[in-house]
């Protein structure tokens, strides 16, 4: 019995066009550390449960360790369920490369096959937002849809235009151009990488694209067959971000001090689930000083810090002045440091009395468990 | 057929914590909240699983909806288990009647059927009202070692608060010869903790017989414990050192709280070896405003500080508002403190709105009349209005 208006997910947690490669060198992307004590991955997987989408596919092609062992069960998301629940899906043949998300999906047919779901909303893990997929789901029936598209009208720059997908509408918001990789920069409709398709449709599509040596959702079926095919664009006014290059990961995460930003990508009636790590509050010490700076628990905070996301358990020593600087779980910056615009991967150590200063618009990023 | 468990622990969770108060009306004292992001059960629990005991009785009476939703499955403490794991028992009916727990002896003689389904060798008592980390594991072995018939932990206190205290009079090798119940002078200050281990057979005894004697307060300190002492059964007091607090009392509460704040206090809650769990609220990490002074403190995840937060404990979900000060207090979850409002030397419960401008409790140096001086207490839920003026010692109740 098909149930005439269930969801199941797919998230997929790589990428194919080499995003955030600093940090994804070491992890597959959905498992990239964002918003002080979040996962990428973790938006695409709560938006999933707290839209009533309780199947999820999660989709993983190479280094997913580290996505494995925060995702396990599914457990924080509520999808450890002995009905449904999360299902990860590692390639079923590892031997075989896949070049985009199109072809990696052969990995999900069988998963989605079994489900009794008629809907597929399909996202992944380089967009982060907080949204409701239910009113784009019912948009999707009532406009008679083959493939609803979502994306957001905004400036993009030459670097993130090259890195989105862009979209042009006629005007009931049928699909009439796409354009991919595009060197422009100006005000778009720029895709989230987020669809909703009916099942029997999305099998079909996939089955006869591979056979065929394609393997590009956007490029093979948007592109290729927006003629043929009922696209339509669903406006999505989450406060949404791609993040394709250090800076927009740098940038992105500060975002987060804006109270109002906080408040779109953290509502109260739609949390964000996560590993829990059961760290203890953060400890300010006699001589701290803190100022517009977001906190993970598990912290300790004896110096200055300023404008910057912590981590679980950053210890900020005694002297230290840590500013618009983003430290990842772990790290340790040493007395009187200074530290500025700086990306410390995880478990990163700094040594006492290390100055180590960036820019705004070029962030030192220091890697995964490196000794400064 | 069931495996048998070397070691279960039954903990005492139906105390009512009467000298909370408002804190405690509407829950047990185990599911207070404690530092932040813990309420006190999570201590013993988490003893429990860092000492390698997996099979916990928690017994429940008295308020238990909170707490029954806190331990929920066991989950957060690794206490889901295919065989164990923790189980909440409040007093059921029998084919004979039902009874409330009369006592500490009595709610665990009315669960003797549960400890022997797991066939155990011994049998730990805990209670949920302290606050310390403690290696159970630790004092089974040495119980073991002194093949003793019970073991009850015990810790040095200063020789002036021994009356307050179960104390206990041991020999060189730590065999108790006597004990006496908060006595008026006190031979020794080795103080009863609460924490018991018995061989479960001879427990087991000791229950049925209190059980059948009418005059009995089915009380492991007033009866079980005298009367094996009568019987010259072999009784061992196992020293503890460390850090440890009854929270009994708003003080105390409040003392065990800013002791976190306090670096000498020898209560390691960062070490990974022996992580305190608790069930964790979703929430985003907390936010320090640029207009917010904050020292001293201990702060949680889903706080919104844009005020002033000194010598302070915030809980999970807080928000104070611009221009308001929280000094010397310890704030529960959910609590809104409203900007320009001044809380100092209190205690302010979960989700309490602090009207703006209101100022809540004072500081001793304030006060002429030291005697009219105590700490505040807002109860959970109290909305205060704005610019209403709680005095010292006061305690508001929704």
């Amino acid at each position: 019995m098909v149930n005439t208006t269930k969801m199941l997910g797919i998230v997929f947690t790589s990428t194919h066009d080499g995003a955030v490669p600093e940090m994804a060198s070491v992890r597959a992307l959905g498992s990239i550390p964002f918003g002080g004590r979040y996962r990428f991955v973790d938006f695409a997987l709560s938006n999933m449960v707290n839209s009533g989408v309780t199947e999820v596919g999660l989709i993983t092609e190479n280094n997913y360790q580290a996505l494995m062992d925060h995702v396990a069960a599914g457990r924080e998301w509520d999808l450890a369920r002995k009905r449904e629940g999360l299902h990860i899906l590692p390639p079923l043949d590892q031997s075989r490369i896949c070049r985009g998300h199109l072809e990696s999906m052969i990995n999900a047919m069988d998963f989605m096959r079994r489900s009794r779901a008629r809907y597929v909303i399909v996202s992944d893990s380089s967009v982060i937002y907080n949204m409701d997929y239910r009113p784009m789901l019912e948009q999707h029936i009532e406009s008679g849809a083959d493939i609803t598209v979502a994306y957001q009208r905004k400036w993009l720059s030459v670097d993130a235009a090259s890195h989105s997908t862009i979209f042009a509408f006629d005007p009931n918001g049928r699909v009439i151009d796409v354009m991919m990789h595009a060197n422009v920069s100006g005000e778009f409709n720029s895709g989230m990488n987020l669809l909703i398709i009916e099942k029997s449709l999305l099998l079909n599509l996939v089955e006869e694209a591979v056979s065929r040596g394609e393997y590009s959702f956007d490029q093979h079926i948007i592109q290729k067959r927006k003629d043929e095919l009922k696209i339509y664009g669903y406006s999505c006014d989450s406060a949404a971000y791609r993040i394709t290059t250090i800076r927009d990961y740098y940038h992105a995460n500060l975002s987060l001090l804006d109270t109002a930003v906080r408040e779109k990508l953290f509502p109260t009636d739609r949390p964000v689930f996560t590993k829990i790590h059961d760290e203890v509050p953060v400890k300010y010490g006699l001589d701290s000083t803190v100022r517009n700076c977001l906190m993970a628990d598990g912290c300790i905070v004896e110096g200055q810090v300023e404008n910057s996301i912590l981590f679980r358990g950053v210890h900020v020593r005694k002297g230290a002045v840590v500013k618009d600087s983003i430290p990842l779980q772990g790290t340790t910056v040493g007395t009187n440091c200074e530290v500025s615009c700086v990306i410390a991967d995880k478990e990163v150590m700094i040594r006492d009395g290390k100055n180590l200063i960036g820019a705004a618009t070029y962030p030192i990023y220091i890697s995964k468990g490196a000794t400064v | 057929m069931f495996q048998r468990k070397e070691c279960v622990a039954m903990l005492l969770a139906g105390g009512q914590g009467s000298r909370l108060y408002a804190l405690t009306r509407q829950v047990a004292k185990p599911a207070v909240p404690y530092g932040g992001k813990y309420r006190i059960i999570d201590f013993p629990l988490s003893n429990c699983v860092n000492s390698g005991i997996d099979t916990v009785g928690v017994l429940t009476q008295y308020q238990p909806l909170v707490l029954n939703e806190y331990i929920g499955t066991g989950q957060p403490w690794d206490l889901d288990r295919v065989h164990g794991g923790v189980h909440v028992l409040p007093p059921y009916q029998t084919a004979s009647g039902a009874e409330w727990y009369l006592g500490t002896a009595n709610a665990i003689y009315q669960n003797i059927s549960f400890i022997d389904r797991y066939q155990p060798e011994y049998v730990l008592i805990l209670s949920g009202d302290h606050i310390y980390k403690m290696n159970y594991d630790k004092m089974l072995r040495f119980h073991k070692q002194k093949k003793a018939d019970a073991t009850i932990a015990v810790l040095e206190v200063p020789m002036e608060e021994a009356s307050r205290f179960g104390i206990m009079h041991a020999d060189g090798e730590g065999k108790i010869f006597e004990f006496q119940e908060k006595p008026e002078h006190p031979k020794s200050n080795l103080a009863s903790m609460g924490i018991y281990i018995f061989s479960w057979k001879k427990l087991r005894e000791y229950l049925i017989a209190d059980n059948a004697d009418p005059n009995s307060h089915n009380d492991f300190g007033k009866d079980i414990i005298p009367h094996m002492l009568e019987n010259e059964e072999s009784l061992y007091a196992y020293p503890f050192v460390g850090y440890w607090k009854d929270v009994g009392t708003i003080d105390s509460l409040w003392e065990a709280n800013m002791d976190l704040l306090d670096p000498r206090v020898p209560l390691e809650l960062y070490d990974p070896t022996w992580k305190i769990y608790s069930r964790n609220p979703v929430r985003p990490p907390h936010y320090i405003s640029s207009e917010a002074m904050v020292q001293n403190s201990m702060i949680t995840e889903g706080c919104s500080v844009f005020g002033t937060i000194d010598f302070s404990v915030l809980f999970a979900g807080v928000t104070v508002e611009e221009g308001a000060v929280v000094r010397d207090s310890i704030v529960m979850p959910g609590t809104t403190i409203k900007a320009g409002a001044v809380v100092e030397y209190s205690i302010i419960g979960e989700d309490a709105v602090i009207g703006e401008n209101a100022k809540i409790g004072a500081r001793p140096e304030q006060i002429e009349d030291k005697d009219t001086w105590g700490l505040s207490v807002v109860g959970p839920g109290v909305e205060v209005k704005p610019g209403e003026v709680i005095p010292p010692k006061a305690m508001v109740e929704a």
